[in-house]
């Protein structure tokens, strides 16, 4: 089964660029990466830029609208995710867990639907 | 369905109350869809409905019911066209079907254990825990389940549901945990059902008469569970809490429906056969020589439930459990706890500074308040402790516990 890891986090939490905590926190980045692509279950991972570059879109009426920034105002922002491949929830789960982010932000899990 | 004395009826619905579980549990082990499995049971009831009454009860009602219901599935998997990963599995079994179909069927794998463990998983919230639980592994129709919540029946339905989908989509593992995750997993299932014990237990609300079954429904899952699953201390632990608490409940309540404090009950109404099986419980947990919360709580209650009166409780070794129970819980409401122990011990102006000290954290929690006015009672401080029964009262949801709270406010009035 196929689960997306979303990764929430608000912008002024966890360790921040130009802290003694900044490079360790990016080694942990590295290392889990590491360990998915060794247990061959990562299909895909990406960091996201930040929301102020986000373009939302909206077509209403045949009209289309865009708008800068993200569509909804939320404290914690989508900044990256990953996709694992996994027998169980509990797997996933597992691998999510590494995720550095689930100390200062919320990763939340959720299952791809399968149309077979 | 309603009441009836229609012999295929009663066993049916007898088959069903009893066997729910492992009927359940063989075939979500066996289609790996919960709520196909639901209804895949449910159909076969019905079928069974007419069978029995024109070709008479089968011998095995339960290998019946599962094998019509797992026809049921492989029908419904192709018609779907949704076999995908389960159709090696599916076409076997059809095939087994197939030639067993005259055959005694086979008896059924017990499963349960997994199931449990599926229905208790903390990817789903705890209310849909405790429902899915009551509804797969206790046999609780959802409209006992509704009542005992104050839900309506079809908003349960719904919870039960959701979850059940949940379960399926999102991959939650129709497995007894491993090594890793068990200490975690257990922690769940044993807290699943203490809440169900609690929820009968402690009668904030709702009928009488389901919250006594909820009790019996929790004793029974500790029991299936230290069956499935032998030598887990924790288990059996928490088994001996409810049983010696359960033990007391004649004895709790006053002809008028009133709560009657642990000090003042009539301990021959008590259920001397359950005390007794709880405090053997007790001594096979910690024959196992493994420590935990559940097995702190029994060795305290059964301090409790084999005093021969009030005055011959040893609050002083419930002191030292409360303390040890604090390295595993450690929360201001266990605090509280021992702070109440050692006030009963005698050291009472000692329980009174600790209470105050704990007061900012617990100024919701009723108890507190009953235990502070209690104890400013005793040591003369009536106004103060007018106060704290007032704050007590005003928390109190639950009518005969107000009502004793105000008979004790009463008494220091003159």
């Amino acid at each position: 089964m196929k689960y997306l890891a979303l990764i929430y986090s608000a912008p002024d939490a966890g360790p921040q660029p130009d802290t003694p905590e900044f490079g360790p926190y990016m080694g942990v980045w590295q290392s889990i990466t590491d360990t998915y692509t060794k247990d061959g279950v990562l299909v895909a991972g990406e960091a996201l830029q930040p929301v102020e570059t986000a373009t939302s879109i909206r077509i209403r009426d045949g009209k289309t609208e865009l708008t800068d920034g993200p569509f909804a105002e939320t404290k914690e922002q989508l900044g990256g995710f990953y996709m694992f491949d996994c027998d169980t929830l509990d797997d996933a789960i597992k691998y999510a867990k590494m995720i550095p982010t689930t100390e200062h932000g919320t990763v939340e899990l959720r299952p791809i639907m399968s149309f077979d | 369905m309603k009441p009836t004395t229609d012999p295929v009826h009663v066993a049916i619905e007898y088959t069903l109350r009893q066997d729910r579980g492992r009927l359940i549990a063989a075939l979500v082990a066996a289609i790996g869809n919960f709520e196909l499995a639901e209804e895949c049971l449910q159909d076969a009831a019905e079928v069974a409905l007419k069978d029995w009454a024109k070709n008479g009860i089968p011998k095995s009602r339960r290998g019946w019911l599962l094998q019509v219901a797992r026809r049921r599935a492989v029908d419904q998997f192709r018609r779907q066209k949704r076999l995908g990963q389960w159709r090696p599995q599916l076409e076997q079994m059809a095939q087994e079907d197939e030639m067993d179909a005259n055959a005694m069927p086979p008896d059924i794998a017990d499963k349960r254990l997994e199931l449990i463990f599926t229905c208790c998983h903390p990817a789903l919230d705890t209310k849909s825990r405790v429902a899915l639980t009551l509804r797969t592994i206790g046999g609780l129709t959802t409209r006992e389940i509704a009542r005992a919540f104050l839900d309506k029946e079809t908003t349960m339905g719904q919870r039960l549901s959701r979850a059940r989908t949940k379960i399926t989509v999102s991959g939650i593992a129709f497995a007894v945990p491993g090594p890793d995750m068990w200490a975690e997993r257990l922690q769940s299932v044993l807290s699943v059902i203490y809440l169900i014990f609690n929820e009968g237990y402690s009668a904030s609300s709702g009928d009488a008469a389901i919250r006594a079954d909820l009790c019996e429904e929790a004793i029974y899952l500790a029991r299936l569970l230290d069956q499935l699953r032998g030598d887990e201390p924790e288990i059996i632990g928490l088994l001996s809490l409810m049983l010696t608490t359960h033990a007391r409940r004649a004895g709790r309540q006053s002809d008028a429906g009133a709560t009657i404090g642990l000090a003042d009950q009539d301990r021959e109404l008590w259920d001397g056969v359950m005390v007794k099986e709880g405090l053997e419980q007790l001594d096979r947990a910690m024959a196992l020589g493994q420590a935990g919360p559940y097995q702190i709580k029994a060795a305290i209650s059964a301090l409790h439930a084999s005093a021969k009166t009030a005055g011959h409780t040893d609050w002083r070794q419930i002191v030292l459990l409360y303390g040890r129970l604090f390295h595993f819980e450690p929360t201001a409401v266990v605090r509280l706890n021992r702070a109440v122990a050692m006030a009963e011990a005698g050291d009472v102006s000692v329980a009174l500074a600790e209470i105050g000290k704990l007061a900012p954290d617990l100024q919701g929690y009723q108890p507190l308040h009953a235990a502070r006015a209690e104890y400013l009672a005793r040591t003369g401080k009536t106004v103060a402790a007018i106060a704290a029964y007032d704050k007590a009262i005003k928390q109190t949801g639950n009518v005969s516990d107000r009502e004793f709270l105000q008979a004790r406010r009463a008494k220091l009035m003159h």
